[in-house]
């Protein structure tokens, strides 16, 4: 092998060298950028984080999201497939031309062109085993791309053999970008075959090099495809930006800092930036926002609230405002980016001053004594269906457990729908009144029913000490230790997992023992961590009474496919949103333990 | 003046050229179904922040409609936005939205 041009240059590399100069340059930019809007500890976090142990999590974490994409895989094999076979086959071409440039033409070591042209620029001079290796795994990695490539045009039409029922629609960018990414492999492989019957190849390339030679003799035809292959790179380049592909080279900057243990603090620069960028826009939050059912509110999804972020558009409080904030969206991103903490921000963000007026808090007395007796907090949502704190003091009552209810005369609210609304510091003032009641009780044990009050006292409350439990768990636990006896007939259940006790609290488990101890739990056809929302979630604030009904409809579906006897629930508010529009009874899993308790 | 032991209660007259009618507008633009409420009282009867304070949501609904905003306003901001009214409003009016922009519309911070 040796080099066939005496200077290893022809111009037609210039559109894929200014691209690539450009985008170096925008990256190493950003980065800088993204770094700089870190704040101190942020910072520390992340010099920590190049200690070997976090540092090889890293280095797996790249390989397996950005490489091998075992997210994807996971959802979809054929979808995970086209991931795979573009982004590995890719990497496979440039680090295979990179060796082929340190052996066999070591003087054009850095040269940024030379590894992506490789072919154009050497002649085979003899064939070597070790060449042949090499051409074969360069032919390989294309073919395996080019595969993807295939795929990935498929899918352009006809998403849902790919899992996938909507796609995202593209920009301008994105469109340059798309068409230049599909043309890309292509044209190589066209380039690479002309030539190859000078600069040497394998299997593919020699293949199309004679099939060539049948109908084209004229070899004045190789420079114009090496030229197109170098313009589609340069204007994939160029278009990077400002397309959705970003993601490739954005992600590995996504994990270093997700691995330091960085959360985004606001929510566009920063840590948030890297997420904003590293958004692909696959489309994936769009099939599973329970707002998208009947093609409604399409535009309200993540990915397109991630995007308007990214402009800095000011619309984008509005889509924040409405999401449900089930977390459904971020459980399914393949990324890992947290949209609802990004739209929790942005809300906080825009309520600029606290309206509220608490100090009729400071009247409440704190006379509640919980010393000897587990402590029960209805909170306001189970003061509407009060049946489920009855049912459960029977339990209670049954297993010989003292209890006090801590708001039996109305409750102060835990503060997490302010919270969510975007009032942190209003939210505080009811925290800290509610934590002061608990104190004071003396308590151990603290019981909830609601599953939006129990999130948010475990993470919020700081109640150091005392333990924390749902009433769901609480039974289960009554349950297995023998306090309790039931017994089990022939109904069938579904259960249903409330957002914030299923992805919020990661739950999922004891509800379903405790249910399987009376009757059979039938599955639905989305649960645990699939779940849908009830439509009644607090976290929006401007979904109307119709939305609510579709979402809780939609979610009925799924619960309802394999034609369970009841419905349960583990969430005051879920029964309240399901027991309008069910067909069959709703009842919370206390209910259902009462009824049946020997 | 004689004090006679008893006064006159001071005029209870509502005057609707009190109403400030481009706030009004407002309410209505971000949450229209403002103008569905009947003032049925659900929202008051299930409110948390109703059992401790003077929280009213369908007297603040009332006020406003009367133009008397402070009045409205002394009733709505010990709010906790719980989202009881909500759930319990037979008109299915979004009463978290309706009071979050009633506070930013009428309550000056």
């Amino acid at each position: 092998m040796k080099e066939r041009l005496i200077f290893g240059y022809d111009p037609f590399v210039l559109p894929f060298t200014f691209g690539m100069v450009f985008i170096i340059l925008y990256l190493l930019t950003g980065t800088v950028r993204i770094i700089l809007a870190l704040d101190n500890d942020e910072r520390k976090l992340l010099l920590k984080s190049f200690m070997p142990a976090t540092l090889f999590k890293t280095f797996k974490d790249i390989i397996a999201d950005c490489l091998i994409h075992v997210q994807i895989f996971k959802k979809n094999i054929l979808l995970g497939y086209m991931h795979f076979s573009i982004a590995f086959g890719w990497f496979m071409l440039i680090l295979v031309g990179h060796i082929e440039v340190m052996i066999y033409t070591p003087q054009r070591n850095g040269v940024l062109y030379y590894p992506v042209f490789f072919r154009y620029f050497v002649m085979e001079t003899h064939e070597t085993l070790r060449g042949s290796f090499f051409f074969f795994l360069m032919d390989l990695s294309l073919l395996l791309v080019l595969t993807g490539i295939g795929l990935a045009i498929y899918k352009r039409f006809h998403s849902r053999i790919l899992g996938m029922r909507r796609t995202t629609k593209l920009r301008l960018g994105d469109k340059i970008a798309l068409y230049s990414l599909w043309a890309i492999f292509p044209l190589r492989l066209l380039a690479e075959s002309f030539t190859a019957n000078i600069s040497g190849g394998s299997f593919l390339t020699i293949s199309i090099n004679h099939l060539l030679n049948a109908f084209v003799t004229n070899p004045d035809h190789i420079l114009p495809v090496w030229w197109g292959y170098s313009w589609a790179l340069g204007l994939f380049l160029f278009a990077l930006p400002f397309s959705r592909y970003m993601h490739i080279p954005t992600e590995i900057l996504l994990i270093v800092l997700r691995n330091a243990g960085i959360k985004s603090s606001v929510s566009r620069d920063g840590y948030a930036e890297s997420e904003i960028y590293s958004c692909s826009r696959c489309g994936i939050c769009i099939d599973a926002c329970p707002m998208t059912s009947k093609k409604r509110n399409i535009k309200f999804s993540s990915v397109y609230f991630i995007r308007l972020l990214r402009r800095r558009s000011t619309e984008s409080l509005a889509t924040a405002d409405k999401c449900l904030m089930c977390n459904k969206c971020v459980d399914a991103c393949p990324v890992g980016i947290d949209s609802t903490r990004l739209k929790l921000l942005k809300r906080q963000e825009m309520h600029v001053r606290s309206r509220t007026d608490y100090e009729y808090l400071q009247s409440i007395e704190n006379k509640i004594d919980a010393t000897d007796s587990v402590l029960y907090y209805a909170g306001c949502m189970t003061h509407l269906t009060p049946a489920i704190y009855k049912s459960l003091f029977k339990i209670l009552k049954s297993a010989n457990i003292k209890y006090t209810f801590l708001d039996i005369d109305g409750s102060i609210c835990c503060g997490r729908p302010l919270f969510m609304s975007g009032d942190k510091e209003s939210a505080k003032e009811l925290i800290n009144k509610n934590r002061e009641l608990i104190r004071s009780s003396g308590c151990k044990t603290l019981i909830l029913s609601c599953p939006i009050c129990y999130k948010f006292f475990k993470e919020e409350y700081k109640l150091d000490g005392i333990d924390i439990v749902h009433h769901s768990v609480y039974i289960n636990n009554l349950l297995t230790s023998g306090n309790i006896k039931l017994h089990k007939g022939i109904g069938s259940f579904v259960f249903h997992d409330p957002c914030e006790l299923g992805r919020g609290s990661g739950i999922y488990n004891e509800p379903r023992e405790l249910l399987s101890a009376i009757g059979i739990v039938k599955e639905a056809s989305q649960e645990k961590n699939l779940s849908i929302c009830c439509g009644g979630s607090l976290g929006s604030l401007t979904l109307s009474f119709s939305e609510r009904e579709q979402i809780a409809k939609s979610s009925l579906n799924s619960l309802l496919t394999n034609n369970p006897d009841k419905l349960i629930t583990a969430c005051p508010l879920c029964l309240k949103s399901f027991s309008t529009y069910n067909t069959i009874p709703t009842r919370d899993i206390a209910q259902i333990v009462s009824e049946n308790l020997i | 003046m004689i004090d006679f032991g008893y006064s006159l209660t001071s005029s209870s007259r509502i005057s609707l050229d009190n109403i400030n009618q481009k706030k009004l507008k407002k309410i209505t633009a971000v949450e229209p179904d403002f103008l569905k409420c009947m003032a049925c009282g659900s929202c008051a009867a299930s409110c948390s922040a109703g059992n401790f304070t003077k929280v009213n949501l369908r007297m603040v609904i009332l006020l406003l409609n009367r133009g008397m905003e402070k009045e409205a306003i002394a009733l709505i901001e010990g709010c906790m936005l719980c989202g009881k009214c909500t759930l319990v409003c037979p008109r299915g009016i979004n009463t978290r939205n309706l009071i979050i922009n009633i506070l930013k519309i009428y309550k000056e911070v």
